[in-house]
């Protein structure tokens, strides 16, 4: 006897692939880049490998350099951008502001279909032997002198740059346009608030990489003069235009985690968050200083030092919301009633690991370090410290925590807590010899090395196994919970917001009826009330 | 909200002052203004533009929030042409340096 | 799982709530609520209609950047070779340039007809004539620049292996030329899916389906084609008239 929900609305694969329905756009979005999450996993396994010995003994240098360009491009853009906005996002978005699905439905459809199809023309790249620029794509190598399937890469990347749009341009209509009576801006779950920015970086930003990997892609195959040199053109302005983006982009990836983090600390706090109205402009503030600090990407590649100066102080600066936000979440467990239920394990490493990738972030910023250590293995470590442990753990967390919502099935909590202690071991040893080894002069994006640095090295490909176990697992669990895991109720973690009143899995509609909020989620009884402070 | 229906001798006007403004661009090209011909083209540029928004596209009775949306994008426009030509225009002001 | 404290003391829940009289962000009693057109996720035709016109600007917003990258390598390329730029931009057609300005301004015009004749509820025939008549106008512009481009053609001005230049700055104009073609040739792009968009919307016209109560796409889509005039209306003077004064002209 099944009870009615999206789930069940519909059979068939017509049902799904034509769906309008928000919440399973966002499952069709769930498999595709847990597939391309595999695919770029398995780019980095090449990587790891080839760096166990100092070397170049298991691939020869370019496809070395294809290997770790892949990785990047398939992380980047079908992986990290998309992952929490397409998946978490579209599910809850609706739901926590009491509508009933997104403005757009089949605007978000056809999003899904767009990203499937730069899926597909990076797969093809990939097939047809790959590309070897870096995910950078710096001219003129990419436009000149590259052996390799740019313009495929290029095209990819412009295609699925309008999937991003498309979700962004969702959101924000649908936030500013489809509250439920009475939800005003700061009643809003911080997830949203989270969200709203980030579909800003999404409008403003997207658009001018969509622009600068086309003309290298015309630069490439009509030998126009743009990025080129030897044709008249700058290089350093395709670094301009391409960093406008890809440095708001990694707020496009951290922001929504931080958003699922916001809501996962209160839950398993007990406890309402400090600094409601900080947590939520901070979102915006990095959103906006975001877009002001592109130039510290381009310290040594030829930019005037006064630039230099500016663009180094505002990246100081962008790091102030971010803290505020790492204050305000351990303010919140501080005195809380914690309970260590996986979703919040992986809310702790965020917290920790995040703060250490910002923390070296900082490092970087300032021009004279970063003089030493750009395009070493510190740059390395640093991103993937707020990228895997950051935003992928926020998306984990997200999972865990929301699964028994989207899927009306819980998971095995003691496999769970494992795979959450082996994401974050496993994680650790990957990525703190990096940053020794990018201290200690290992460049980057190298198949080879000096043999006195093979010990991080082999540290580092070490701990990307035990990582890889880690990230295995819930994929075990987390799908045999499907079929076997125990049905969950509407609010199986006492938790508090719109989404947690509506059946587990929710019905088609979402609401019967529109809510009318009175106030704000997350509105647990305060500490006086129960006897502490 | 466009419930707003505009008359037929606004829009008329609007498309007069367009193609005004167009003559008046073509005109002051042919005049050698020096630098001022930039600042006269976009200055006339600027306001078809602004014409065309306001009257045209309805912006002039859509939302506040429309007009904010309206004006953003050129907003970040600016920024990032602002910033990356303080790029270049600041090279070689570091004595004994070429950047 | 543990169970925090009794959720009906703090949230009173919204499914046992009665039916909204009214809120800030949406509207509940509309008295089209069942037009065929409303979607299901809506509560108003009013709301749908502010909805798909604040959509379609935040998109206008990404086309805004997506030009502005090409914007943006023009400034720069300029302000690093003005007497190239100048010379270069003097073998264009500055009344080629000037037609096609009005050209679209004139198309504007018709557009927001086309759009006043759906909101007025005009009879279908009167608001497939100004559609079709904006197409005509789109169609005219993309002739002249069908002429302008085999001109280019046929004079080497084309970059790549090709070029030939018998100036004096002849990388300087390779740049320029390479920045015409991708920026008249993206807004030509643009111009043709607006003529596609132009052409679903007529025919949904011609079918009888927009009046004062539904003319969402002809308002959004008269927002997409005016945006591309706008486009036009930066690139004919940058373009075309940095040389008028230069020297000889065409």
């Amino acid at each position: 006897m099944e009870t009615p929900s999206y789930l069940n609305d519909g059979h068939g694969l017509k049902s799904w692939l034509l769906t309008k329905d928000h919440k399973r756009i966002a499952l069709l979005y769930l498999i595709s880049i847990t597939a391309f999450f595999i695919m770029g996993g398995l780019f980095a396994m090449f990587v790891r490998l080839e760096l166990l010995t100092p070397a170049g003994d298991l691939l020869n240098a370019e496809t070395y350099n294809k290997m770790f360009t892949m990785h990047g491009v398939v992380m980047v853009f079908f992986f990290l951008i998309p992952s929490i906005p397409a998946v978490l996002g579209n599910f809850l978005i609706p739901i926590m502001i009491g509508a009933k699905d997104l403005a757009f439905p089949r605007i978000n459809l056809l999003s899904w279909y767009i990203y499937i199809l730069g899926g597909l023309f990076t797969f093809v790249a990939a097939l047809s032997g790959g590309v070897d620029t870096g995910w950078t794509f710096y001219t003129p190598y990419s436009t000149a002198a590259a052996n390799s399937h740019v313009i495929l890469a290029a095209l990819g990347v412009f295609i699925t740059g309008f999937s991003s749009i498309l979700t962004g341009l969702n959101f924000i209509v649908t936030v500013h346009r489809m509250r439920a009576p009475g939800l005003t801006w700061f009643r809003l779950p911080l997830f949203v608030w989270a969200h709203y920015a980030t579909s800003l970086i999404m409008i403003l930003g997207t658009p001018v990489i969509a622009i600068t990997v086309l003309l290298v892609a015309a630069e490439r195959a009509l030998h126009m003069g743009i990025f080129d040199p030897a044709l008249g053109g700058d290089p350093v302005l395709f670094q301009h235009l391409f960093w406008f983006y890809s440095h708001p982009a990694v707020y496009i990836m951290i922001l929504p985690a931080m958003g699922v983090i916001s809501e996962i600390v209160q839950t398993f706090a007990r406890k309402n968050i400090f600094g409601y109205s900080f947590v939520a402009f901070s979102s915006l503030a990095i959103a906006i200083i975001g877009f002001l600090v592109w130039g510290h990407h381009l310290f040594v590649a030829g930019q005037s030092v006064y630039a230099g100066l500016i663009f180094s102080f505002i990246s100081f600066l962008v790091a102030i919301p971010s803290a505020i936000k790492v204050f305000n979440w351990t303010a919140t467990i501080y005195k809380g009633s914690v309970s260590l239920d996986s979703p919040m394990l992986y809310a702790f490493g965020f917290i920790g690991l995040f703060t250490i990738g910002g923390l070296t972030g900082l490092f970087l910023s300032t021009m004279g370090l970063d003089i030493h250590m750009h395009d070493t293995y510190f740059v390395v470590a640093h991103f993937h410290y707020i990228m895997v442990g950051g935003a992928i753990m926020g998306y984990l967390g997200g999972l865990h925590y929301w699964w028994p919502k989207i899927t009306g099935r819980i998971y095995s909590e003691f496999w769970a807590k494992i795979a959450a202690g082996l994401v974050f071991v496993g994680f650790n040893l990957t990525f703190f010899p990096q940053f020794i080894a990018g201290y200690l002069g290992m460049p980057r994006r190298y198949h080879e090395y000096p043999p006195e640095l093979q010990v991080w090295n082999v540290m580092s490909s070490a701990g990307a196994s035990i990582l890889a176990v880690g990230y295995a697992l819930p994929l075990v669990y987390l799908v045999y919970s499907l079929f076997a895991g125990e049905r969950s109720p509407a609010d199986p973690w006492g938790s508090k917001g719109l989404e947690w009143e509506i059946p587990s899995p929710p019905p088609t509609a979402n609401f019967e009826v529109t809510p009318i909020v009175t106030h704000g989620t997350h509105q647990y009884a305060p500490s006086k009330e129960v006897g502490i402070v | 909200m466009s419930g707003h229906v505009a008359s037929t001798r606004l829009y008329y006007f609007v498309f007069g002052a367009l193609v005004v403004g167009t003559l008046l661009t073509y005109a002051a090209a042919l005049v050698d203004f020096g630098f001022f011909n930039n600042v006269v083209m976009l200055a006339i540029a600027i306001t078809k533009m602004t014409l065309v928004m306001l009257f045209f596209m309805g912006v002039h009775w859509n939302s506040r929030l429309t007009k904010v949306v309206a004006v953003s994008g050129f907003f970040f426009l600016l920024i990032m042409f602002t910033i990356t030509m303080s790029d270049y225009l600041s090279r070689g002001w570091m004595p004994g340096s070429l950047r | 799982m543990s169970n925090g404290p009794s959720r009906a003391e703090h949230y009173p829940g919204p499914l046992h709530n009665p039916p909204v009289k009214g809120g800030e962000a949406r509207k509940h009693h509309a008295p089209h609520a069942h037009h065929p057109k409303l979607q299901h996720h809506f509560d108003s035709m009013e709301q749908q209609l502010d909805a798909s016109i604040l959509g379609m600007w935040v998109f206008l917003v990404t086309e805004i950047m997506f030009f502005g990258g090409l914007f943006m390598a023009y400034l720069m390329y300029r302000w690093a070779n003005p007497d190239a730029f100048q010379e270069a931009s003097a073998h264009l057609d500055k009344t080629w340039g000037m037609i096609n300005t009005l050209v679209l301004i004139v198309s504007s015009l018709t557009m927001a007809m086309a759009v006043r004749s759906a909101q007025t509820s005009a009879k279908p025939k009167t608001q497939v004539m100004w559609l079709v008549l904006t197409m005509v106008f789109g169609t005219a512009f993309l002739g002249v620049k069908y002429i302008e481009y085999s001109d280019k053609f046929a004079h080497h001005l084309v970059p790549g292996p090709n070029f030939q230049w018998p100036g004096q700055y002849a990388s300087g104009a390779e740049i320029f030329y390479s920045l015409y073609f991708c920026m008249t040739g993206l807004h030509a792009v643009h111009m043709i899916i607006g003529l596609g968009i132009m052409t679903v919307i007529a025919v949904m016209a011609w079918r009888g389906k927009f009046d004062a109560h539904y003319f969402t796409p002809v308002e959004v889509g008269g927002l997409y084609w005016h945006f591309v005039d706008i486009v036009w209306i930066f690139l004919f003077p940058l373009l075309y008239l940095i040389g008028a004064h230069y020297g000889a002209g065409h």
